[in-house]
């Protein structure tokens, strides 16, 4: 009768155990993120030099990409249109041009189709343009008329637009075809080499943001080699021994982060007036974007994980050359 | 709980350091370890505190081979051990509690536990109330009794000092030798390299003596 009592006493002092090695594991972990911090401002001018290098690199990455995803957005809405322009020649009369338009309505490819006059053209140019004054000037109006023509949604493919391209031309009224579609494509393929170079230049800059830490890590690890040799004699595993050094990567990280955000958001402030000034003259809608709330959390963690990485590469192979001597 | 069997240790430039050592070193059991300036002192106590390895013999510490061992158990077969050095090898920026802290810290023993023990620790060696004070605010032999209360803090089977009256007068060094023998008298086998002959006969224990790497009496 007495034994399971014994066990379960066995079994109560061994979570207790277990609870209080946990506790105190915690209480260890929580020390070790203080007093790295403590330990980083015990050399100011060390520690804000290192920061400031890994900010300017986050920085860089940062600032790159969010010019991308600016002149992205300026051209974003653009994208879907794939309309065409059938310029006219100067000869056709608006109601031969009028005809061609009514014709061309029934054309099996064709969506919707606009017609604007000459009259309506200039109209529109002199009201966006800020021309005004200088085209009332002019006796004669020098644009043609145009038939916007927008494709059928089934006509993806670039050989069908190109062969549609080609039988616009030989109507005889139509001076030449312009397709929208080109200069978006273009605009896009160049969009897609800017986002690989951010990717590439961002790739650099974080190897960059890993060897720094790595560095500093290093150079903290040598001024520290007593603590850690002592460490190692009173019984120190090796990731005890580490995980002070880990934080003070983590720090180096989080704060060049966060200190490489605010330049990035400090140098679009800087901008962001006379660039609105320039969209108001386009008469653009276009608003300067910052980095978002989940895009600092993206820079936050990538920067802490690297600078963490570069860390531990560099404390698994020096840790163990430290021998107590 | 220490047993040496044909123990040699050879350095690649500076040749055999220990040849075929043996001897054993019962739970309890206060010896000294004698011997001239490189007799092969150091190297002994090195093996047996893990920093080097042995290149032939096995060393068995409380029923552990430690002679082939794998550099991940290190630590866990170091916490057995209390160490003491010639120059004390304290922390200098952390307290005297901090120092004497760090081998609980290190296994993982909870915050009031620490707190006691330390203090118990700290008493053992009558520098209780000196907790806050930094290393180097003490004489020597309050180092070197910080680093004696380092030692014995985590309750290790086996104290291994070097040299730890080296850099302490005479009274001093009679002082700590006492602290050892307190030690003995709770169950912690010691072993002391010194090469103060006259305090050890003064002492009366075993007495193991190197020569040249020999062990010649014991």
């Amino acid at each position: 009768m007495n034994k399971p009592k014994v066990v379960n006493k066995r079994q109560r002092a061994f979570h207790e155990v277990i609870k209080e090695r946990f506790q105190s594991y915690l209480l260890n972990h929580a020390h070790g993120l203080f007093s790295s911090l403590g330990r980083l401002t015990r050399t100011p001018f060390t520690s804000v030099m290192t920061i400031l290098v890994l900010a300017i690199a986050v920085a860089l990455a940062g600032g790159f990409y969010i010019v991308v995803n600016n002149i992205q957005q300026l051209t974003g809405n653009l994208e879907s249109s794939n309309q065409m322009s059938l310029f006219l020649k100067d000869n056709v009369t608006e109601t031969a041009a009028q005809k061609l338009a009514d014709q061309l309505k029934q054309h099996p490819s064709s969506e919707s189709v606009i017609f604007i006059t000459k009259k309506q053209a200039l109209d529109e140019f002199k009201l966006n343009s800020g021309f005004g004054e200088a085209l009332s000037a002019l006796d004669s109006n020098p644009l043609p008329s145009v038939i916007q023509i927008q494709p059928k949604n089934a006509l993806e493919s670039d050989q069908e637009m190109q062969k549609l391209m080609a039988e616009f031309k030989q109507l005889p009224q139509v001076d030449f075809v312009q397709v929208d579609m080109q200069w978006v494509e273009r605009m896009q393929t160049i969009m897609l080499i800017a986002k690989r170079a951010v990717f590439l230049v961002s790739l650099l800059l974080g190897f960059a943001v890993t060897f720094i830490t790595g560095n500093t890590i290093r150079l903290e690890l040598h001024n520290r080699r007593h603590e850690v040799y002592i460490s190692k004699l009173v019984g120190a595993t090796q990731s005890f021994i580490q995980r002070p050094f880990l934080y003070i990567g983590f720090w180096l990280g989080f704060l060049s982060s966060f200190l490489g955000w605010l330049i990035i958001t400090l140098m679009l402030l800087i901008v962001r007036s006379p660039v609105e000034k320039l969209s108001t003259l386009y008469n653009s809608s276009f608003q300067l974007q910052f980095l978002g709330f989940f895009e600092l959390i993206f820079l936050l963690l990538t920067a802490s994980g690297l600078a963490v990485l570069g860390s531990l590469g560099v404390l698994h192979y020096q840790l163990r050359q430290l021998k107590p001597q | 709980m220490l047993r040496l069997e044909h123990v040699s240790k050879r350095y690649p430039d500076a040749g055999e350091a220990l040849t075929d050592v043996n001897f054993d070193l019962a739970k309890g059991e206060m010896a000294f370890l004698t011997g001239r300036s490189g007799a092969g002192k150091s190297t002994l106590l090195k093996l047996i505190a893990m920093m080097e390895q042995c290149t032939r013999g096995t060393i068995m510490l409380d029923g552990h081979n430690i002679s082939r061992i794998s550099e991940r158990k290190i630590p866990f077969l170091r916490r057995n051990l209390g160490l003491i050095f010639q120059d004390y090898k304290l922390l200098e920026d952390r307290t005297v509690f901090d120092n004497v802290a760090l081998p609980l810290i290190v296994c993982g023993v909870n915050h009031q536990e620490v707190s006691r023990r330390v203090r118990a620790s700290l008493d053992k060696v009558g520098l209780l109330g000196k907790e806050r004070k930094y290393p180097l605010a003490l004489s020597g032999g309050e180092q070197q009794r910080v680093g004696i209360a380092r030692a014995i803090v985590s309750k290790p089977k086996l104290i291994l000092a070097d040299e730890p009256t080296g850099n302490l007068d005479p009274e001093l060094s009679a002082e700590i030798m006492y602290m050892f023998e307190e030690f003995k008298h709770a169950g912690t086998a010691i072993l002391i390299a010194t090469h103060d002959i006259e305090l050890v006969n003064q002492l009366g224990y075993r007495v193991i003596t190197l020569d040249k790497g020999h062990l010649i009496a014991s």
